[in-house]
């Protein structure tokens, strides 16, 4: 009996190492945000929100204090009519800023299936709660 | 020879790398924005290197002026800049936290965290790792999209020592 558990504590050992030395595959960009609270409901793709590019641009402040965007995922009740108004992403996307609301494949381009959530990296998970 | 051998074939090196979309397992392969979205190596690969989250020091990134984010849309919006450290977790038996406001309100306005998440009051706010590590507190970001909770060290910045030298310090100062 002995020997044979050895042999199975050597190869989970042995497993563990080489997922160790395997780079891990990542999952998505760190903070990329996934949003399917309505569009595959209503026939479309969920929504990428990638937060690395729009950092680039703007700083969180423009989305999380002037456009009223809470800090968490799924927690922001964004209709497609509110864009096209101005609200919320509406007030870059509009034509002017960053490409218009009739480009809806550009943001509707998530996997269909997925559940909202926001996606950690090639180290951690995201947070526990979001 | 042996510097050539462990620079080269150290196997925690980390070359920097971030997945196409395509691959991503997040946007959807047949999708046809995926030929117009900007790829993040193109754009992440240009900025400076970190090991962890985005593998991007954003901070760093901002005061070099490697990146120079709009801070407003609204004209009228004020926009609001706050150079205060404050000491955190000065008795605990990890390194002392010294948060920099700066850094923070580079990026964020003051009523992303106050009053709702943190209290103005110095000394008011219970913190726990256990709720940071929750995706509360410090946690609602760090974690999510600035830097991960593996980097304990970034937070935990200080030693007690230095902690009670510069307190002392400031203490002097006031007087």
């Amino acid at each position: 009996m002995k020997p044979c558990r050895g042999a199975v504590a050597g190869a989970i050992v042995l497993l563990a190492v080489l997922q160790f030395l395997a780079s891990p595959p990542a999952r998505a960009e760190y903070g990329d945000v996934l949003i399917n609270k309505r569009s595959e409901k209503e026939g479309m793709r969920p929504v990428v929100f990638p937060h690395w590019f729009h950092r680039i641009r703007f700083r969180c402040k423009v989305c999380h204090n002037e456009l009223g965007f809470k800090m968490r995922a799924g927690g922001n009740d964004v209709l497609m009519v509110d864009i096209i108004e101005g609200k919320f992403c509406g007030m870059c996307h509009n034509g002017q800023i960053a490409w218009s609301p009739e480009n809806c494949d550009l943001c509707h381009s998530g996997k269909p299936g997925l559940q909202t959530k926001i996606f950690g990296s090639h180290q951690t998970g995201g947070p526990g709660r979001w | 020879m042996l510097g050539v051998a462990v620079t080269s074939g150290n196997v925690f090196s980390q070359e920097r790398s971030w997945l196409p979309l395509n691959k991503d397992k997040v946007h959807d392969p047949m999708s046809p924005a995926l030929r117009l979205l900007q790829q993040p190596g193109e754009a992440l690969s240009k900025l400076p290197a970190d090991t962890a989250g985005n593998q991007v020091r954003w901070v760093e990134a901002l005061e070099s002026g490697a990146i120079d984010p709009r801070t407003n849309v609204f004209p009228e919006t004020k926009v609001n800049v706050l150079d205060l450290d404050n000491w955190l977790n000065t008795s605990g038996s990890m390194p002392v936290v010294k948060f920099p406001h700066r850094q923070h309100t580079l990026w964020l306005d003051c009523a992303n965290c106050h009053e709702h998440l943190f209290k103005s009051k110095a000394g008011a706010n219970k913190l726990s790792m256990l709720q940071i590590l929750n995706g509360e507190q410090c946690g609602v970001c760090h974690g999510a999209v600035s830097f991960p909770l593996t980097e304990c060290s970034r937070c935990h910045n200080t030693t007690f020592e230095e902690y009670r030298r510069e307190y002392l310090r400031a203490q002097e100062a006031k007087k």
